[in-house]
């Protein structure tokens, strides 16, 4: 009942469903399937989801003055807390860290086992995935679906129709309403959103986040995947024929063909072309075809292929993961090999570590204290009354715990130097200045050498703030140059 | 269309365009996105209706919003002096020292002190406050009229010679120019004011103004030479000159008397913009009678007040 479309005849007029200016959705409706790999998606989105709402609202006690909230994103304060550890805006390089890490997991997943990431654990599966589930809970599966889309609007479809409508704007509304929980106080926010109280921004995210959920796994599911996303555009550069992806086993199901109980397998195929594979596709396309753009290895073929096999008394695993290497191998007549360790795989597992273990270094020797100096530029030096030679530095005192910290400043490496800080008292050669929990301060260091000190144009000198037995340094330099008469 | 050429491989029409033997297909848009190329369309109509949108002979259609950037921009000043207002009033009610010894009042008015610096007192004393020939420099240790905290309020609120009834006043004789020294006694007296600052000079000079300097000059400068704030007299000894500290330069200022003058700023500055850039000016030089700490530690202190002393 296929209509065959010969396009390479070329010439004639366009074929009907392809007009002009657009080009029509052809209409999907997966079928349920039923398998482990299916069990496994199912184990999967409820993790994915349930951390996705659920994480605002765990808590974890900190300090007076910072939020409870275990993950939660602080704009108007600049924080980022993520249980016991709060980032300052500073140090938003962890987060270029975290992406690169990420960027190159994916590489290497994708290079070893493909497109796990579309498959498994992207929003846009995951999703749309629960609201197909919804789908099947007001509209039956595929074949009841597709009946129903060829019959005139009943009172029956059209209630049908609004309660599927309804549950996916509940369950974007509910996605719409997690996200802005993560940038305040969840139960706050709750009580104000819901008296109304909220941030325009806070109701502007929730109507945005809503609406693009309900769009984008109610309405336009697989054509995000195939033209909106860049992902499997360039997907195909970490792919090789060694790739264990989500595979038709060629070499084992053809020559296909329907197949009646009783008859003999020998001389064809394993397939019996039943097309099973192509109905529970969420992306309504034939994996025999080999690997391609659309095809996001959701692995729900492979489920309704085993089931079918196993029914027809046949070896499971004629769509598995497998390899083009593998299956061109055998279909010569060879055992094939599996190489997981590739060039490319070695590059990202390489890239991954070292990137890894200097995010992990990096982390470890983070202190909660900083000492920044920015030397006074105009006037680059100041002569004094009686021919001294002062030199002015802001000091930024950094201060990322939740307690008051004194750091003791002085400047080493001149000789006979005098240090003044405008505010702050002298205690010996140093300046105490105390920095309120998580605040920074500046201070003023004037710096000032005698005559008879001045031995170059440009001496070095080096700024120490002393707190908590750690001793932060930071280099700068004196300059007097010409100011000797 | 029917003469346009088609893909062999895929059936596809293509656009006519080759590039290297490669050409480009001419595949149909997925309908949605045909749509929201007709949202924009409406989105644009209806953004003519409620913005300004359309240039007419004489002005613009205003769109029924009435959006103006000029409007917008008025009323964000607007409140930006409320919200100053407001913070401003907790510097007029602290003490100088008080913002200056407290790390956040400090950290304001600095903010806000180098803001009215940079609009109002940096075309003279220069953008970091350096000064340059006959304009003070306000981060040295140098004080015409006072480095104290309340000094420097007192200089800037009612300026010098600014006309302003409580200005600093004071006035150094055109002693050459007005005729009152005979032109060989202002050269004796460039020479006793170098010897003053501890150079070189002509002894026999020297010896010949003693007497006139004793006369003419003691009077503000001290018999000494060391200056008093009092009438804004700088001090002749030590190595810093507001018109120059050259032969020419101390002839040229005996002979026309010059000096600077400041406006006051309490008919242009708020009383909070005033304590703002008071604490901002002596922050960055340190004032005078600043404590300091050294390696030799509390023999410090003392030796800071003198050279603070030793201002001009």
């Amino acid at each position: 009942m296929t209509t065959v479309i010969d396009r390479t005849s070329g010439g004639g007029p366009p074929s009907e469903d392809i007009h002009p200016l657009y080009q029509k959705r052809k209409a999907i409706y997966p079928k349920l399937a039923h398998g482990r790999f299916r069990n496994l998606k199912w184990g999967l989105m409820i993790l994915l989801l349930g951390l996705y709402y659920g994480l605002p609202w765990l808590r974890w006690p900190r300090p007076a003055g910072a939020p409870d909230q275990a993950v939660m994103i602080d704009f108007a304060h600049g924080r980022f807390y993520f249980f016991m550890f709060d980032l300052w805006p500073d140090e938003v390089y962890y987060f270029t860290g975290l992406l690169i890490v990420a960027a190159l997991g994916l590489f290497l997943t994708t290079a070893w086992l493909g497109r796990l990431w579309c498959g498994y654990a992207c929003p846009q599966t995951v999703w749309t995935d629960l609201f197909l589930y919804v789908e099947r809970l007001f509209e039956g599966d595929r074949t009841q679906r597709m009946r129903a889309a060829t019959q005139p609007m009943t009172a029956q479809k059209a209630v049908r129709k609004v309660g599927k409508h309804a549950v996916w704007l509940l369950i974007a509304a509910a996605t719409g309403g997690a996200w802005i929980f993560y940038f305040n106080d969840a139960p706050t926010l709750w009580a104000q959103a819901v008296a109304g109280e909220a941030s325009v921004a806070a109701y502007l995210f929730f109507a945005v986040l809503t609406f693009t959920t309900y769009m984008l796994a109610g309405t336009m599911r697989e054509q995000v995947c195939t033209y909106m996303c860049p992902w499997p555009r360039f997907q195909g550069a970490m792919i090789d024929r060694h790739s264990l992806q989500v595979t038709y086993r060629y070499d084992r199901g053809e020559p296909r063909g329907a197949h009646r109980k009783g008859d003999p397998w020998t001389g064809r195929g394993d397939c019996i072309d039943c097309k099973q594979c192509v109905v529970v596709c969420p992306m309504g396309i034939d994996i025999r075809q080999g690997a391609q753009l659309e095809c996001i290895n959701c692995a729900l073929c492979i489920d309704a292929c085993d089931e079918i096999m196993t029914k027809v008394d046949r070896p499971t695993g004629l769509i598995g993961y497998d390899s083009d290497e593998a299956v061109a191998t055998r279909a010569k007549g060879e055992t094939p090999r599996y190489r997981v360790i590739r060039p490319r795989t070695i590059f990202y597992s390489v890239a991954l570590a070292v990137v890894g273990a200097v995010m992990i270094l990096g982390f470890q020797l983070r202190t909660p204290y900083q000492l920044h100096v920015a030397r006074d530029r105009n006037p680059l030096f100041v002569r004094l009354s009686d021919g001294s030679i002062r030199n002015s530095y802001t000091v930024k005192l950094v201060n990322r715990l939740y307690v008051d910290k004194t750091f003791k400043v002085r400047v080493g490496g001149l000789p006979g130097l005098r240090l003044q800080s405008p505010g702050l008292k002298p205690v010996a050669d140093t300046v105490l200045a105390t920095v309120a929990p998580g605040a920074s301060r500046d201070v003023r260091l004037l710096v000032t050498l005698p005559q008879t000190s001045l031995s170059d144009a440009m001496q070095p000198l080096v700024i120490e703030a002393a707190v908590d037995g750690q001793v932060l340094q930071a280099r700068s330099v004196f300059i007097s140059e010409g100011a000797k008469p | 269309m029917a003469d346009r050429e088609r893909d062999a491989h895929s059936g596809v029409e293509t656009t006519g365009h080759e590039w290297d033997g490669i050409k480009e297909l001419d595949n149909p848009l997925p309908r949605w996105w045909l749509f929201l190329f007709y949202i924009c369309i409406a989105v644009a109509a209806v953004y003519w209706i409620l913005m300004p949108a359309w240039p007419t002979l004489n002005g613009y259609t205003h769109g029924i919003l009435n959006q103006s950037d000029r409007v917008n921009l008025a009323r964000d000043m607007k409140d930006l002096a409320a919200q100053r207002g407001r913070e401003g009033a907790i510097l007029e009610k602290a003490s100088l020292e008080q913002i200056e010894q407290d790390p956040n009042l400090q950290a304001y008015a600095m903010a806000a002190g180098q803001a009215v610096f940079g609009d109002n007192c940096a075309p003279c004393h220069g953008a970091g406050g350096g000064g340059g020939k006959g304009y003070a420099n306000l981060r040295d240790d140098v004080w015409l009229w006072g480095g104290s905290l309340a000094d420097i309020q007192r200089t800037i609120t009612y300026g010098v010679r600014s006309g302003d009834p409580d200005a600093r006043m004071s006035m150094m004789p055109s002693f050459g120019r007005d005729a009152l020294l005979k032109p060989q006694e202002v050269d004796d007296l460039t020479e006793y004011v170098v010897a003053l600052s501890h150079r070189q000079a002509n002894p026999a000079s020297v010896a010949r103004a003693a007497p006139v300097f004793a006369a003419q000059c003691a009077a503000c400068h001290g018999p000494d030479g060391k200056g008093q704030q009092l009438v804004g007299a700088p001090n002749l000894t030590d190595a810093d000159w507001l018109y120059g500290g050259d032969r020419r330069s101390i002839h040229d200022q005996i002979w026309f008397g010059r000096g600077g003058v400041m406006p006051a700023w309490r008919n242009r500055l708020s009383a909070a913009q005033i304590k703002a850039v008071t604490v901002y000016v002596h922050v960055n030089s340190g004032g005078s009678g600043l404590p300091a700490a050294t390696s030799a530690g509390a023999a410090a202190a003392a030796d800071n007040t003198l050279a603070s002393d030793a201002a001009k």
